[in-house]
This record gives structure tokens, C-alpha cells and sequence, in this order.
């Protein structure tokens, strides 16, 4: 889909770009990364047309770039800058619509796109539609510009960096969205990234460029497991069991049938619930997680009422769209050694547990044939026998019921 | 001056004031006679202050739309890449344009020109035309250069990019540096009636040459009045190019 062939820029003495050969097929994310100034965003704006590569050619759908008509092409490559550049005369509504429109669009089309895509990013549309660039804060502009870039549903998207300055939490939360859209609308997207956790969850292959030069490029796993060189070996950190994790979804290891009771249901059922495992999830009507019921808090004749707590499901739940990673931090943050999984409305859909998460690095050790298994096979059938659920690390404020 | 939701209505008024006044002569002789008791006579004899201050608006209009005709195409021509070029050259010639005098530009053009109306035009065209032009580089160089390369990256042809996003932007800029051009005018038209043009620099010109203060009064007055007056209300319009980022700035 994008081919760079020996693309080089320079500007005078330096090199920003130096003889980049670069394959993108259909429908894959590559991911950029490297040191500040290392080219990634003239690499970008060379495929794009904004400047000129010094040599080398640029194949865009198996046309030479350099032929096709440069509006037509901008058009067609949705395109985030790194430094937003919203149009301070226009309100957002007016700002995401901008490439539609000049694609003539008609009115209601536009504002609904402009709803839709809101709400994609995470913004009320409502709120957010009549403000002036001005008014945003600088995450709330670059999600405004991440929308402008899908407007018109481009087949390719150049994006550069384009939750650098959004919150880790709402970070987390648009990269869950950017994998899920991906899943189904299949773009072909060039990203551009300093957050290599953002990398390896995010992309089909990266790029880690250096001084203008591409040292790697490969999938997520082989760069982890086979880094080329030091400069690579040390990009990637020490951590690289833990990041494995970050290409796993929460939603590929959760248990879909965790212990759970309704709230409205009488005390007997609660406990009947309870009787199998040491925790059950609570839910209303509809499903939604309101809190939680420790058997251990029923000991010493405190009543059911005592045992329960409730949950904030923001705090003590994750999405299925959450990387494992995060699921797992959540879990050692909160002490807990499992963790609910809620869609956005709430509804509990399955559960987490520290063995899932070490069965998902198991498998891909296994995968790698790295490592033996056993040791951490054990550890897991362990863990699993132990109740399972919500096992509080830090349990000493059980029974203190009076 | 900051303009509030109250000022057209005032300006409007005062605009209304003003040219009520100018019928009102008796009032004005009545107050120069006042003013200059040594004076034989108050009022200039071809002083009808209506058609005199039509007459100036008349020159000050022509000029004026000249100068914005050339001017902000001029300005937009020195940013595009087709005329980077001439962007000194450009900028160093309307700035001459402003240090040469005007009444040197009259006496160089008559020969030309011949007596009356054009010769005014013309130094007034070029007296006038470094604000504009200069207003109108700055309000293009204003445009953040990541506003300018979003333009560009979603698709926009030049001409798109200038109109929709640059322009707009710009607009505050340049309207500032026409009503400082148009300003000026009203003051320098005078000047005018040396060559016979006409205006409210008759009185004047007639005062100074006959040593008669009350009219060059005469002229002077409405003339000021005039500038302060198209300066207010120039000020309503380039306020009125900004309301989206007004909103923004105050929400
Ligand atoms: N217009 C220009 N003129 C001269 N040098 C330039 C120009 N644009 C970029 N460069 C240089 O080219 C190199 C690559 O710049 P580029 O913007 O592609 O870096 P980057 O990888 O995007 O960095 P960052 O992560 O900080 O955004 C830098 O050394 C930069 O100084
Ligand atoms: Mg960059």
C-alpha cells in the first residue's frame, strides 16, 4: 500500500532522512519510533507530499506519490500533525468537518459526522461541538485533531503522535479505541510514537528509526524477543516479559463466567453464591457492577450487610479493550488478585486473575520456546485452586466488624 | 479604543451630529467670530461645508480604495512562493511610498497629471499605501505555521488555504492597517486644494494664504472630526472580523 524506496531528505549539511526503505500493506499499523529528530515526521510529510524527498521514490497504492495530484493525495491520507494545528477561526464542529466539506458533503451529514466522531474520541458532543480551539485544553485539542484526520474515513491515516499529550488514563482509553476501529475498518496507518508500551500495543510492525536511518522493523514479538542490536536492546528497556503483556487484550484471557449475584437477591442467594468462592461480584439489574461480597468479612458473626462493599467499576474495573499490562498493574495497585472486566455502560463481563495473566506470558514463552513452562504452569493450577476470585493481597481489615 | 456594544450606536449618532453641524454655518461664523474677533471675514467665500466635506470624502474614498485594491493583493502576492522574491523590494518601496512627501508627490505628478483631481489621487495612493500593505504581510505572517501545514495536509489547494484559513485569520491585521491608511488620508486630502482638488483643505489652503486663522479653522475642524469619526467607525468593522475569538476569549 505505502512503499518507501531509498527515500532521502536532506536539509543542507543534515540528513533527516536517510535511504528509507519502507514496505506498509494494506490494512496494517506501522508503527514510527525512535529518538527525537530521528525523521519520523519527515517521514510522513514526504508521503503526504508536504516536502520533497531529496531521492528516492514513494509508492502510494502502486502509484509513484510524486505523480498523483498533491490535494487529491492529502485527501485521501487522513493526516494528525504532531503539533495539532486546529483552525482557531472555526469551532470544532467546523474543524473536524473540514476535509468533508471539502469533499462537498452536504450540512446535517457533516454535523452528524462531527457528533459521531466526537463521541469516538471521547468528547461530549454536545459540549464540545461550539468551542473554539482556544477553549480546549491540549489533550482535549489533539483528540479534536485525531477526529479531523478520520473525518472523511480515509483508507490511510499518517498520524504523529497523536495521544502525546493526552492523559495516561484517557491514553489507554483511545488506544483500546484506535485498536478496536482498526480491528474492523482496517486502515492502513503510519503512527508515529515516543511511548514504545503505545508501539508494541498498537502496531503490526515497527519501525525504530535512528539518525534518519531505519535499524528494525519488524512485529512487535521478534523486537522484543530479537532485538538487531544495543541501540534496539535498550529502546525496548529491560522490561520486555512485562511488555509482552501489552499486546495481549484483557478480552482474549478473561473469564467470562465469573462468580457474580444480583444485589436485589435475597442474602440467602448471595451467600449461596459466596459458598463456592471466596468473593462474588455483585451486579443490578441490568448487569452493571455495583460492588463486591468477602466471605472472609462474614466470619465472626458479621452479617451479609457488613461483607459487602461497594464499587466505583472505574476504579476497581477494567475494559475489555485494556491491555493485560495495565489489567495487571490495576491488580498490584489495588492489591487484589483479580480484577473485574466492565463494558463502557458498566455491565460486568467476565474477570481477570493474576493466573490468567501468568498463563498469557507462559504462552507466549512457550511460544518463543525461550523457557521452560513448568515452573510457571504450577504456579497457575496454584493459583487456581485458590478460589480464584478477588483475593484481597492485603486483607487485614477482615472480620473488624462490630 | 475598545469597543463596546453601545459604540455603533454612538458612532451613529455622532455621525448624524456631525453632519447636521455642517449645515448649521451661521452657529460656526458665530463661533470663529468669537474666537478670531480681528478677522474681517469667517467664512471662506466658496465655503458650502456640505459639498466640501463630500468633495473630501469623495477623494479620501477613491484613494483609499485604490491603495486597498493594490495593496492587500500586493501584500498576499510577496507571501505566496511566486512573489517571495519581491518581499523586500516590495516593503522598502511603500515605506519610500510613506517618507516622500506628499506635497512632493503633487508637485512631481503635475506635470504629468495636469492641475486637479489626479494628481491628488495619486499622492494619496501611495502616501497611503505602506499600512496596508505592510498590515497585510504581518496578518499573513501571523498564521501559525502548524495551522498553515494542517491546511495543506487535509487537502487544501493554495487558493483554499488563502481564502478559508489565512484570510480569515488575517483579517483583524489588515483591517487595522486600512483604517490606519484611511485615517491618515482624511488629514493628508487636504493638501488637495493646493493643486485645486477641492475638499476641506480649501479653507485651509485659502486661510493660510490669505493669513485668515478662522479659515483654516473652519477646514481643520470638520476635518478632524471626520478622521476621528471613520476611525471609530473602521474600528466597528475590524472588531466585527474578530467575533469568533472575541467569544472564545471571554467564555
Ligand atoms: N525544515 C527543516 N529545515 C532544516 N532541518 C530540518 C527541517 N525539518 C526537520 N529538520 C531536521 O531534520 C531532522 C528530523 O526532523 P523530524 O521533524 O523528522 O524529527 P522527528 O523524528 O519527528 O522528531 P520528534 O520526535 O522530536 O518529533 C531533525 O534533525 C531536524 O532538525
Ligand atoms: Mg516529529
Amino acid at each position: 500500500m505505502i512503499h518507501l524506496d531509498g527515500v532521502t531528505k536532506r536539509y543542507g549539511d543534515t540528513v533527516a532522512v536517510d535511504d528509507l526503505t519502507l514496505d506498509v500493506a494494506e490494512g496494517e499499523v506501522c508503527v514510527l519510533i525512535g529518538p527525537s529528530g530521528c525523521g519520523k515526521t519527515t517521514t510522513l510529510r514526504m508521503i503526504n507530499r508536504l516536502i520533497t524527498p531529496t531521492s528516492g521514490r514513494i509508492m502510494i497504492n502502486g502509484q509513484d506519490a510524486s505523480e498523483l495530484k498533491a490535494e487529491e493525495l492529502r485527501r485521501s491520507l487522513g493526516y494528525a500533525i504532531q503539533s495539532v494545528g486546529l483552525f482557531p477561526h472555526l469551532d470544532v464542529a467546523a474543524n473536524i468537518a473540514v476535509v468533508p466539506r471539502l469533499l462537498g458533503w452536504d450540512k446535517p451529514r457533516l454535523r452528524g459526522r462531527a457528533r459521531e466522531l466526537l463521541e469516538l474520541v471521547g468528547l461530549e458532543p454536545e459540549q464540545y461541538m461550539g468551542k473554539y480551539p482556544r477553549q480546549l485544553s491540549g489533550g482535549e485539542a489533539q483528540r479534536i485533531g485525531v477526529a479531523r484526520a478520520l473525518a472523511a474515513d480515509p483508507p490511510v491515516l499518517l498520524m504523529d503522535e497523536p495521544f502525546g499529550a493526552v492523559d495516561p488514563l484517557n491514553r489507554g482509553r483511545l488506544q483500546g479505541e484506535f485498536a478496536r476501529i482498526q480491528r474492523d475498518l482496517h486502515k492502513t496507518v503510519v503512527f508515529v510514537t515516543h511511548d514504545i508500551d503505545e508501539a508494541i500495543r498498537l502496531a503490526d510492525r515497527i519501525a525504530i528509526m535512528r539518525d534518519g536511518r531505519l535499524v528494525q522493523y519488524d512485529t512487535p514479538e521478534t523486537i522484543l524477543d530479537n532485538p538487531v542490536d544495543h541501540f534496539v536492546r535498550d529502546f525496548v528497556g529491560s522490561d520486555r516479559a512485562l511488555k509482552r503483556l501489552v499486546r495481549v487484550p484483557v478480552r482474549d484471557v478473561m473469564d467470562t463466567a465469573p462468580p457474580v449475584a444480583r444485589r436485589s437477591a435475597g442474602a440467602k442467594e448471595m451467600l449461596a453464591e459466596v459458598g463456592r468462592t471466596r468473593f462474588v461480584y455483585l451486579v443490578d439489574e441490568q448487569g452493571r457492577l455495583t460492588g463486591w461480597l468477602d466471605r472472609a468479612q462474614l466470619k465472626g458473626g458479621c452479617t451479609v450487610e457488613d461483607a459487602l462493599s461497594d464499587a466505583d467499576p472505574a476504579q476497581v474495573a477494567v475494559r475489555p479493550d485494556a491491555s493485560l499490562k495495565e489489567a495487571l498493574s490495576r491488580m498490584l495497585g489495588l492489591g487484589f488478585r483479580s480484577i473485574a472486566v466492565v463494558e463502557s455502560d458498566g455491565r460486568l463481563v467476565g474477570q481477570v486473575t493474576l493466573g490468567s495473566v501468568e498463563g498469557a506470558m507462559t504462552e507466549s514463552d512457550e511460544h518463543q520456546g525461550a523457557r521452560p513452562a513448568e515452573h510457571m504452569a504450577e504456579y497457575s493450577a496454584e493459583d487456581t485452586s485458590d478460589d480464584s476470585v478477588l483475593e484481597s493481597i492485603a486483607s487485614d481489615d477482615q472480620g473488624d466488624c462490630t | 479604543m475598545r469597543p463596546s456594544r453601545r459604540t455603533p450606536v454612538l458612532a451613529a449618532f455622532a455621525t448624524f451630529v456631525f453632519a447636521w453641524l455642517l449645515t448649521r454655518t451661521s452657529w460656526l461664523e458665530a463661533a470663529l467670530k468669537w474666537a478670531f474677533p480681528t478677522e474681517v471675514s469667517w467664512l471662506h467665500p466658496r465655503a458650502d461645508l456640505v459639498s466640501l466635506t463630500v468633495e473630501h470624502l469623495a477623494i479620501v474614498a477613491i484613494s483609499s480604495g485604490l491603495t486597498v485594491l493594490v495593496g492587500v493583493p500586493l501584500g498576499i502576492w510577496v507571501t505566496r512562493s511566486s512573489g517571495r522574491d519581491f518581499r523586500q523590494l516590495v516593503a522598502a518601496s511603500v515605506d519610500l511610498g510613506q517618507t516622500f512627501p506628499p506635497v512632493a508627490v503633487l508637485a512631481l505628478a503635475m506635470p504629468v497629471l495636469g492641475f486637479g483631481f489626479k494628481p491628488t489621487i495619486v499622492a494619496l495612493f501611495l502616501y497611503g499605501m505602506f499600512p496596508v500593505v505592510s498590515s497585510t504581510i504581518a496578518g499573513l505572517d501571523s498564521v501559525p505555521t502548524s495551522t498553515l501545514e494542517a491546511a495543506k495536509g487535509m487537502g487544501m489547494s493554495p487558493m483554499q488555504v488563502l481564502f478559508r484559513v489565512e484570510l480569515p485569520l488575517a483579517s483583524r491585521i489588515i483591517m487595522s492597517g486600512i483604517r490606519t491608511s484611511v485615517v491618515i488620508n482624511i488629514g493628508t486630502a487636504t493638501i488637495g486644494a493646493t493643486i485645486g482638488t477641492g475638499g476641506l483643505g480649501v479653507p485651509i489652503i485659502g486661510g493660510l494664504a490669505t493669513r485668515n486663522m478662522a479659515y483654516v479653522v473652519e477646514g481643520a475642524l470638520p476635518a478632524a472630526v471626520l478622521a476621528v469619526l471613520i476611525d471609530v467607525l473602521l474600528g466597528q468593522v475590524e472588531h466585527g472580523f474578530a467575533v469568533p475569538l472575541q467569544e472564545a476569549d471571554s467564555a
